[in-house]
């Protein structure tokens, strides 16, 4: 291939030139140019290898169907692998280099694969590599595992960056009457019909510049300008560098803008891609057609590529893509290639497979009746044989030198998108392609993307698509276009020869693996595509597939309908997972939610753990404290004198009606009816199941008003499920539920001084004795300040302890009361790690010990299940395995050797008997500090009472290995509840 | 994507709303035998086809949903709340 | 049949692969066999292959609407792993990987199991106890190769996952089943279909059956579109079709919904990620490893709302991304090839089944969540020996339809009777 620039002609800005690094030399090109044409302008004939045989390959086309000029775009973190350099857009200081080959494109170790390619046939892989050569002697995977890793090393086409992607990237959302997606005379047309009719209208277009096949028509350019101008009077809204890559359910497409990709230096506030959601009532679907190519020796070699392609360097770039051309062609669409080559000054000879021809265009020699068989040369092709037909094959007939083929084996219509939606496309005989089907959804196609071939046609194609997308009943060209039909050429070869001719360059599928497919049984099309991995490889077969196709329906001996299409997934080019992700990533990945008091809390030394979305407070270390030092200091202080836990973040859900008693009568196990005002009570919540779901205290505030709380991981799911209980089952009742969780900052006071503490904090009188506030007792106050809030003396540690709730915003108001009342005591702030410590020592139940998998028997809570009423679970709770004796039970958990520890998640087994899933499993573990030593919360079957005396090993093989330990009943610390009621 | 017509907050993205299950299922009483509630709790008709199922619009106005749809096309055929009273009211309104 | 070996690619080579048979035949259907087994996918296949080895039948056909391996056999992102720890999925999953370390040679043919380690990160102190709780059963329960890593070890064998201490869940370790990986997922489905055929099994695509003729508690005969069909006893193998097949028999419910889930696959990368890895935190769930041809394959929840359409939809397609950024930052300008769908029987407790029917002569396979590709080998096997045996051994004896009348939940995650939740 001798390219050349040509002094005048094509889009480019002569007047800008442009540098740029093409490995790791420094090239330069001009405003307009892709990386492709660039690259080409400056005489780069090698630009990548092959996936299998890393064969030299070179520029095949102008578009996204490029499968040879598979290149690496920037350094760094920012390196892009497997960039098509005909859809890249050149920019000042970009960096560029070949891929897949070592030590470069130009000379590659790896070639050597080629000399091995008779061995390399269709799926040779799972015929071997299983064990020791040659006879795959052996077992299991150990010799695979070995051969793995070189053809790891060997596959894959480019190398991703390590690093973190420093880019940002945006979502954003837009709905429109029409999307038409492409821009060409079809796209335009229709963009213009439906904007003119008042339609709003959005046109998408992959392009940087508008025109699809204006572009590469100088002669349309007045037309085309005349077009771009009128859909942006007519208020189209117009997306360019932007790739509509997915159709999906109820008019939703989803776009890819690439905002920056073809900046030198891009604003730091944009983002580098834009993931658009679109929902359009309509779509139009004006996506062009790929030109393919045909299968024949060497038809990979750089120097050919389809003839479209080199129009598009000619009249778009301003590169005469080579000197000496041959192009071979099947149809009509080459001619006028010829015709713009021959006039730029190339010497070209015209082939053309068909019977009947057309005459040669000015200046063009006319070969009619042959089509290419083989390219010869050693880096580009430099001469090409051409065959005739011959029976029903071919013979060799001629040989052109050449330095540049161009190659029209036929049009395949861009049906992609309609595919996404299921409209499975329909062989066309006549025009040698698949179109759309049929589909009951409103998109339509439009142009070339219909195999409407002329441009006249495409532009009323265009017109009637628009129409039709407006609800209009309209006649629509007819595919075809061509003065003389396309007569097919799928491959060219020799009876008995062996050569490569490619079917799918990119994953370097030949004509022979689409027969070794054929013969091992692997007809259909979906089975050819996984056996041979034709397109599969980044272009998704957008040039190979059809040729494949045509090669197994000749294997069969039948048409190319039987043998079927795949259906085309989304995207319709390869999108970046960046894109897609858009700003919800690092920090932004999930909600974070935060208690009213998370600032307080950091201010005075709280370090913050998970609990599913929150964050809440882990534990407050002093200056040298670990964190088993500081929870054990906290748990201990709430013991001795007072602690103050944030608890903020429990679900509080608002049940007000005046069925609202009735209703919690249902939805616990246990009674709520008579509750009275003023008093709280503790409820366990199951699911329909009858496991547990869920557990807390509910408040009853009023004759119909009460205030549910719940688990802090469980707030969302209880607040859904009442909702779909008053919904969907109970609609009669007469209840209200509000989430209100936000609405409140609560923490919990605990200790042997909290009511002193909270005392300190109140309005002046208010009395929180036990006569005034018992047990359980719930109770508006007034804070010092007057903070209102309400106050309920609920234990979770076993201690005195008082919940005290504010609203949210007046929460640090609370806690610069209580803060300094609980220091005078010698008081202390706690965390979940402490909290987990004084509820273990209690035998209070949590997430770890309520798993969904257990019963509120197995959890010891039995007796709070109402055998006076029915409630959600009580039915099948009742089956015979979840009543079983020698269910698991909580049990509490002590290490024989007072000074050992052990695990959470260790397994309990008798010991001597570790194996197995062992007779139950550790919960949860802390250190006591009311007891001195390590505890443990678990299940074992039959709970302590089976085990009392017996000797128990709880084994955590994957941890700390095994532990004696005795199973006690899970109260182990103040059994009686004295200190909670005192 | 699906589009589902809310009857309160109008068509939104399906994302904006959580599936429950299918809406044909009717939960007997909290008294009613195990075997009952074996049947409506573990056992679906999984039609492939039109079938009525439940919707929360979760992240609008919270409202249970009965929604008509194909489980195959994904067409949705109708919306209308799940709580026959509202349902009955917005149909007496229109 | 010539036999699969680098002697026969070699020679094959050299003598223009003309030795190459099909890889199963293409038989037209006999009007009666001993064992039908409908489906003619990982199940299927592998059913009717023991069916032959192990229990000596040979009048088997597998009936298969389209072409073999077509539904989710093809539709998964290939990852075996044991790391089950329910009773009844523990064994049975042990086993599966035990079928699947030989399956290659068994077989003869490369199914590419790559045992490269199965990395499930974890983010809490609560989720680390959970975690060892797992996998200290399987420890006890006969499978060795399990740990829990610290994050120094996480991060010498992985060390471009997000180890960011702002990241939104910071990682703490992880729980590793070394034995655990990803086979080529199409490959099994053709290595069980030639292995299967060679032992004489009628492998026959493009049957779908259209009505199932009862009579005594019996189904006396399949109406194909290939005509009738008469058959000693019939297997169901068809997740994400149970259900419509169930009914078909006139069997009414089943605990089943289908769904679909999703998968990606990117284009082909040089190595970048050694291991399968695991993320699962704050209701999101992701998956990814790398094929063997480069590119990264991901998954993650399952669309949510009930479908029998193999196409996902947007909003997963961006959660999944945003999981596989935040699992690993470097994906950022990784491009997402291709994405698809499959329909999966989800059950009511995520485990499947497979057993006796109230029909005599009916056996079925189905219920396979997201454990399909995984269980394939001893769902098989299994699978193999009920039929045969007409009786479930212990191994299958809780995957039956009256567990959850028994109250029995083999509930991996603890999320409850409701189908979409076991992903």
């Amino acid at each position: 291939m001798s390219a050349r620039r040509l002094d005048a002609g094509g889009r480019i800005d002569r007047t800008c030139p442009v540098s740029f690094r093409w490995d790791g030399l420094t090239y330069h090109g001009f405003n307009g140019d892709t990386l492709a044409s660039a690259l080409m302008a400056n005489g780069q004939t090698v630009l990548g290898r092959s996936f299998k045989y890393h064969r030299p390959r070179g520029i095949m086309s102008a578009g996204v169907e490029e499968s040879g000029a598979i290149v690496s775009v920037g350094a760094g973190a920012r390196q892009e692998p497997n960039v098509k350099a005909t859809m890249q857009e050149l920019y000042d200081g970009l960096e560029a280099r070949g891929q897949n080959a070592w030590p470069n494109v130009h000379f590659d170790l790896g070639a050597v694969n080629g000399l091995f390619g008779r061995f390399f046939s269709a799926g040779f892989y799972y015929k071997t590599f299983m064990g020791l050569p040659p006879f795959e002697w052996g077992r299991g995977t150990g010799l695979w595992m070995q051969y793995e890793k070189l053809i790891r090393k060997a596959a894959g086409m480019g190398a991703a960056s390590r690093d973190a992607d420093p880019d940002a990237y945006d979502h954003t959302h837009a709905f429109c009457d029409i999307l038409v997606v492409g821009s060409g005379p079809a796209g335009l047309n229709a963009a213009l019909t439906a904007a003119e009719a008042g339609r709003d209208v959005m046109l998408v277009e992959q392009d940087f510049e508008l025109g699809g096949d204006y572009l590469n028509d100088p002669a349309a350019e007045a037309e085309r300008a005349e077009m771009v101008a009128a859909v942006g009077r007519a208020g189209v809204r117009i997306l360019t560098r932007t790739t509509a890559f997915g159709l999906y359910d109820c008019g939703v497409a989803g776009l890819v803008e690439r905002v920056t990709d073809h900046l030198a230096a891009p604003d730091p506030h944009l983002p580098r891609q834009r993931f658009w959601t679109v929902r359009a009532s309509a779509t139009v679907l004006a996506t062009g057609a790929l030109e393919r190519s045909v299968a024949f020796a060497g038809n990979d070699r750089p120097g050919v590529m389809t003839a479209s392609a080199a129009r598009s360097y000619l009249n778009r770039f301003g590169i005469l893509p080579g000197q000496r051309v041959v192009i071979a062609t099947t149809n009509d669409s080459a001619y006028g290639v010829a015709a713009d080559l021959a006039a730029a000054g190339g010497e070209v000879t015209l082939a053309d497979a068909r019977d009947e021809v057309t005459s040669a265009p000015a200046g063009v020699a006319m070969r009619p009746g042959l089509a290419p068989l083989s390219t010869v040369g050693r880096r580009g092709v430099q001469g090409v044989r051409l065959a005739t037909r011959s029976g029903n094959g071919w013979s060799q007939a001629a040989h052109e030198e050449c330095d540049l083929l161009l190659v029209s084996g036929g049009w395949s219509p861009v049906v992609n998108l309609s595919s996404h939606r299921g409209a499975k496309p329909i062989w066309n005989g006549d025009l040698a392609c698949f179109l759309a089907g049929p589909t009951d959804e409103p998109i339509h196609m439009a142009g070339s993307a219909d195999g409407v071939w002329n441009r006249e046609d495409c532009a009323a194609s265009g017109v009637a698509a628009a129409r039709r997308a407006m609800g209009e009943v309209v006649e629509a060209p007819a595919p075809g276009g061509w003065v003389r039909p396309i007569q097919p050429v799928y491959e060219v070869r020799l009876p008995g020869t062996k050569a490569k001719a490619f079917v799918d360059p990119q994953h370097d599928v030949i004509g022979d693996d689409v027969r070794l497919a054929h013969q091992e049984g692997f007809v259909s099309v979906e089975h050819l595509k996984r056996y041979t991995t034709l397109g599969m490889a980044t272009d998704q077969g957008k040039m190979g597939n059809v040729i494949g196709l045509a090669l197994m329906a000749e294997a069969l001996g039948r048409e190319v309908p039987a043998v079927g299409t795949t259906r085309f997934r989304p995207p319709y080019t390869p999108v970046a997972i960046g894109a897609l992700a858009g700003r919800n990533v690092a920090g932004h990945f999930k909600p974070l939610r935060r208690t009213p008091l998370h600032d307080w809390n950091l201010r005075h030394g709280a370090t913050m753990t998970e609990a599913g979305l929150w964050q809440r407070t882990w534990y407050f270390a002093r200056a040298g404290e670990t964190i088993t030092e500081a929870y054990i200091r906290e748990a201990a202080t709430v013991r001795q004198t007072v602690g103050v836990c944030d608890v903020s973040s429990l679900g509080k859900i608002a049940v007000q009606g005046p069925d609202a008693a009735e209703f919690l009568n249902r939805v616990y196990t246990n009674a709520f009816a008579k509750l009275p005002i003023g008093k709280a009570r503790y409820g366990i919540m199951l699911r329909d199941d009858g496991i547990v779901m869920d557990d807390g205290t509910t408040w009853r505030l009023g004759e119909a008003d009460f205030l549910m709380t719940t688990t802090t991981t469980n707030a969302g799911r209880v607040m859904v499920w009442l909702e779909e209980l008053l919904q969907t089952r109970w609609p009669y009742l007469r209840v209200h539920v509000t989430s209100v969780t936000d609405r409140w900052a609560g923490v919990s006071v605990a200790g042997p001084k909290a009511r002193e503490t909270i005392a300190a904090c109140l309005e002046l009188g208010t009395d929180i004795s036990t006569e005034a506030l018992p047990f359980m007792g719930v109770a508006p106050v007034t804070l010092k300040g007057g903070v209102k809030g309400l106050i309920a003396r609920i234990s979770f540690s076993g201690e005195q302890a008082y919940e005290l709730y504010v609203p949210a915003d007046q929460g640090e108001e609370m806690m610069d009361l209580l803060w300094p009342a609980t220091e005078k005591l010698g008081g202390c702030l706690y965390g979940l790690e402490a909290l987990g410590a004084l509820r273990i020592e209690k035998g209070h139940v949590t997430g770890a010990e309520l798993d969904g998998r257990m019963t509120i028997d197995d959890a010891g809570l039995g007796k709070m299940a109402s055998s006076k009423k029915p409630y959600i679970g009580a039915a099948l709770r009742q089956r015979p395995e979840l009543t079983r004796a020698d269910r698991p039970r909580l049990v509490g958990i002590f290490p024989k050797d007072r000074s050992q520890t052990f695990n959470g998640g260790a397994l309990l087994c008798a010991k001597g008997r570790v194996s197995g899933f062992g007779e139950g499993w550790v919960t949860a573990v802390t250190h006591s500090p009311a007891l001195g030593h390590w505890i443990g919360l678990g299940y074992i079957a039959g709970g302590h009472e089976a085990w009392a005396g017996k000797s128990v090993t709880a084994a955590d093989p994957v941890r700390r290995g095994n532990v004696e330990v005795e199973i006690v009943s899970p109260h182990m610390f103040d059994p009686e509840g004295v200190r909670m009621h005192g | 994507m699906l589009r589902i017509a809310c009857p309160f907050c109008g068509t939104r993205d399906h994302s904006e709303f959580s599936y429950g299950g299918d809406g044909s299922v009717t939960y007997p009483a909290l008294d009613a035998p195990m075997q009952d509630w074996h049947d409506a709790v573990f056992l679906r008709d999984n039609i492939c086809g039109r079938q009525v199922e439940t919707w929360q619009h979760v992240h609008g106005c919270r409202m249970w949903l009965m929604v008509e749809r194909d489980t195959m096309t994904h067409e949705i055929f109708s919306v209308r709340p799940a709580h026959p009273g509202l349902a009955g009211a917005l149909e007496a309104a229109e | 049949m010539t036999r699969f070996t680098a002697w026969n690619v070699f020679w094959q080579g050299m003598t223009g692969q003309k030795g190459w048979s099909r890889q199963w035949r293409d038989p037209e259907p006999k009007a009666h066999y001993d064992v039908v087994i409908v489906g003619g996918g990982l199940h299927g296949l592998a059913t009717a292959y023991y069916l032959a080895k192990a229990h000596g039948l040979r009048n088997i056909a597998v009936l298969e609407k389209g072409w073999i391996g077509g539904g989710n056999a093809g539709r998964n992102t290939t990852i075996v792993r044991s790391n089950y720890a329910q009773p009844g999925n523990r064994e049975f999953y042990e086993h599966s990987l035990q079928l699947w370390e030989n399956l290659s040679h068994e077989l003869n043919y490369n199914v590419m199991f790559s045992q490269r380690s199965h990395i499930a990160l974890l983010h809490s102190p609560g989720a680390i106890d959970a975690a060892a709780r797992n996998y200290n059963t399987m420890r006890l329960t006969g499978t060795p190769d399990t740990e829990i890593w610290d994050l120094s070890k996480l991060k010498r064998a992985v060390p471009h996952l997000n180890y960011a201490p702002d990241a939104r869940f910071p990682i703490m370790g992880a729980a590793v089943q070394k034995r655990a990986g990803t086979a080529r997922h199409d490959a099994v489905a053709w290595g069980y279909a030639r292995a299967a055929d060679a032992l004489g099994v009628d492998i026959i695509q493009n049957c779908k059956v259209d009505g199932i003729a009862r009579g005594g508690g019996r189904i006396t005969a399949l109406e194909t579109s290939r005509g009738r069909i008469t058959a000693g006893k019939v297997a169901f193998a068809v997740a994400g079709s149970t259900s419509l097949l169930w009914q078909m028999a006139g069997l009414g419910r089943l605990p089943i919904e289908s769904h679909k889930l999703q998968a990606f696959v990117s284009e082909p990368l040089k190595p970048l990620l050694d291991q399968v890895v695991v993320f699962g935190m704050g209701g999101a769930h992701f998956y990814i490893s790398q094929s063997d041809k480069g590119g990264m394959v991901f998954g993650g929840d399952l669309d949510w709302y009930k479908s029998y359409a193999q196409r996902g939809n947007l909003p997963i397609v961006q959660d999944v991304a945003e999981a596989a950024m935040s699992v690993l930052p470097c994906l950022g300008r990784v491009k997402l090839l291709r994405h698809w769908s499959g329909v999966v029987d989800m059950s009511m407790d995520g485990s499947h089944f497979i057993c006796k029917t109230p029909l005599d002569n009916l056996y079925l396979n189905a219920g396979w969540n997201y454990g399909g590709f995984k269980a394939s080998p001893a769902s098989g096997w299994w699978f193999a020996d009920l039929i045969a045996n007409d009786r479930p051994a212990p191994m299958i004896a809780p995957f039956d339809l009256k567990r959850f009348e028994r109250g029995v939940q083999i509930d991996e995650r603890g999320a409850g009777p409701d189908c979409k939740l076991h992903g």
